[in-house]
């Protein structure tokens, strides 16, 4: 692939779907460069299946157009669409064998000989051996393969994954998602990936674009997603974010100085996404791993410059590499920290008074007059 | 105690045997009656070891053209009623439509309904209609009642099918044709195939319907009746029989092709 074909790029404009009064998709626009691994995460229900089946043409957008490098498909018929999709439940051809479901997309071009290529192809996912079985003779992760070779083997120019890994055990994705990867950096061809877990968006994708309720949040890299996020959904929905409301006391210099609880808290300018006008609330983000924690009684060994909060230590529970605490402030019922097992403090236990503290540069700010929970995961749709 | 022992063990085995010998007693004798030589007109008891019936067997006067007309009765009414049935199937489980509900049950109908009571309601139609009984008048009947069978079976194989398979066809490269023939219609196909058996043998034996709507044709089933009042010829026997061994044959060989390509496969 060279670097100037852009026959692979994905131009979403302003493309929205409704049903009656239902909006699925606000109008939206999105542009996936040829090559990338793109990623559309989010809960189930905010939208980014029917982005991806607008791509696919199996939805008829409601509004916009589809662009696939220069070419207008938006009005196209999916088996007119240079594009192919690996479907949640795979949807292999139960009456088909594995070979000629892999094969399936050749003879409907009216390709004769095929066996060179299906026989490539099903190396390429190490299932040369299993050509002749029916897809139920085969284990989930195999079939998870075979619906990879069945869209691939047809090169297109965008290949589209909806949930693919949703079927299968956590082990098995661990190792699909590096294959998956693989794969990819192998034929080069742009992957667009729709997944609810935030894990297997960040470790697969180049860019990730978070929605939410038929909209996208924030569109960036996993660590970009990560270290900055611009809205609380998205400061909740990828990993945790401890979210503390402040007022804007004063600026000096590229900070802005908040009151939190009677305490001061910095927060570099550029980091705060919200506007910080004196006197006005913001939402102080800081992530939990980025806490250290000192027993109140050697809180005069903190170095100077950081932020810091007093609390209490409510629960503590050890994970192994980490322990998880929860703590109880005055400025927050509940503040999440993780701190690594590398020198156990064994006063830090539940009921003990703690000093927290992180580097200012750590801090994120964000707009106050979002819903501080917005996008914490439930328990049902942990369970889900 | 080893003979209970014995038993216990085998007691599946034995209920299995005897309701097989409680089904297959009626075809075993009809098949030992096909090599009899009655006394008399009536093939009701053991005489004599022959062959001649299956040398001869339209050898009794108009058995086989009414054999000829229910086989050709019960070819149309099976095209008919599979053609249509799926189609209706097809509709039901795929479209929503007004009325929808009520065809849904309505289409049960015919197989709920007595037999009798649907006979003589489709004579009064038709002879209100003035039209001539016979072949058409019969095969238009039978298409009606093997339609809910058909209904029934493809309906339920269309229902278990996953949308996302004909989705997947269209995505690699098929038209709404090309993802009919491939995909939608061998996944239903069971179903039809079951449906197009169940009328094929439901419109052969069909009496009671048949007899109210035939006129002056005489079918196969009317036949064996009419002349189970005067003496019942060995040639009967040797149709049942021949029929009894077709349908065997036939389930032998879709068992034996399944088993060689799961064979092949595994």
């Amino acid at each position: 692939m060279t670097t100037t074909d852009n026959s692979g790029d994905v131009r979403l404009s302003g493309i929205g779907k409704t049903y009656g009064s239902f909006t699925a998709v606000h109008p939206l626009d999105l542009t996936v460069p040829q090559g990338s691994f793109f990623a559309l995460l989010g809960a189930s229900g905010c939208g980014k299946t029917t982005t991806l089946r607008m791509i696919a043409g199996l939805e008829e957008p409601s509004s916009g157009t589809v662009h696939l490098g220069d070419q207008d498909v938006t009005h196209l018929p999916p088996y007119k669409r240079p594009v192919n999709t690996v479907f949640q439940s795979y949807a292999l051809f139960p009456h088909l064998d594995i070979f000629e479901n892999v094969a399936f997309g050749l003879r409907r071009r009216g390709i004769k000989s095929v066996k060179k290529q299906v026989e490539d192809m099903l190396e390429l996912v190490q299932l040369g051996e299993q050509a002749r079985k029916k897809p139920h003779q085969l284990s989930g992760g195999q079939q998870q393969r075979v619906a990879v070779a069945r869209a691939l083997i047809n090169h297109p120019k965008v290949l589209l994954l909806d949930e693919p890994l949703g079927a299968l055990d956590l082990k098995l994705r661990r190792q699909m998602q590096l294959e998956l990867k693989r794969i990819q950096t192998e034929v080069g061809i742009t992957f667009i990936h729709v997944t609810h877990d935030q894990e297997e968006a960040m470790t697969m994708a180049d860019t990730v674009a978070v929605m939410n309720a038929g909209r996208v949040e924030q569109l960036g890299s996993p660590t970009d997603l990560y270290e900055n996020p611009q809205t609380t959904f998205v400061a909740n929905f990828l990993g945790t974010s401890n979210l503390i409301e402040a007022e804007v006391d004063t600026r000096s210099g590229g900070d802005i100085v908040l009151k939190a609880g009677g305490g001061k808290l910095v927060l570099p300018e550029a980091r705060c996404s919200a506007p910080a006008t004196a006197g006005g609330k913001v939402l102080v983000g800081i992530r939990p791993e980025k806490i250290s924690l000192t027993h109140a009684d050697d809180a005069g060994a903190i170095p100077e410059g950081r932020n810091r909060l007093t609390g209490r230590i409510v629960d503590a529970s050890f994970i192994g590499v980490s322990t998880q605490y929860v703590v109880e402030s005055p400025v927050c019922d509940e503040l999440a920290v993780y701190v690594q097992n590398v020198e156990r403090d064994g006063r830090l236990v539940p009921g003990a008074d703690v000093v927290l503290h992180w580097s200012p540069a750590h801090t994120f700010g964000l707009d106050a007059a979002q819903d501080i929970d917005a996008g914490v995961e439930t328990v049902e749709e942990e369970a889900a | 105690m080893p003979f209970v022992n014995w038993l216990k063990r085998r007691l599946v085995v034995i209920a299995g045997l005897l309701t097989l010998a409680y089904l297959l007693l009626p075809n075993v004798i009809v098949t030992v009656f096909s090599f009899n030589r009655p006394k008399g007109r009536f093939n009701y008891q053991w005489q004599h070891f022959s062959t001649a019936a299956w040398k001869n067997p339209c050898g009794v006067a108009d058995m086989c053209g009414s054999l000829s007309i229910s086989l050709q009765i019960a070819v149309w009414a099976t095209i008919g009623a599979t053609v249509l049935g799926t189609m209706i199937a097809f509709a039901l489980v795929r479209y929503r439509f007004r009325a929808r509900g009520a065809i849904n049950s309505l289409i049960f109908l015919p197989m709920a309904m007595p037999e009798v009571v649907m006979a003589a309601s489709l004579l009064t139609l038709f002879l209100n209609m003035g039209a001539q009984l016979g072949f058409w008048t019969i095969l238009i009947a039978h298409i009606m009642f093997c339609l809910s069978f058909v209904v029934t079976a493809v309906k339920a194989r269309v229902m278990s099918m996953d949308p996302r398979l004909e989705e997947a066809a269209r995505d690699l490269y098929a038209g709404p044709v090309q993802t009919f023939l491939r995909v939608t219609l061998p996944i239903a196909a069971p179903g039809i195939a079951a449906g197009a058996l169940l009328s094929f043998a439901l419109s052969f034996d069909d009496f009671i319907i048949t007899n109210f709507n035939a006129g002056s044709t005489v079918t196969f089933p009317m036949f064996v009746w009419g002349s189970a009042q005067r003496g019942t010829p060995v040639q009967i026997n040797v149709i049942g029989t021949a029929m009894f061994l077709i349908a065997v044959l036939f389930v032998l060989t879709s068992m034996l092709i399944t088993n060689r390509r799961s064979n092949q496969r595994a």
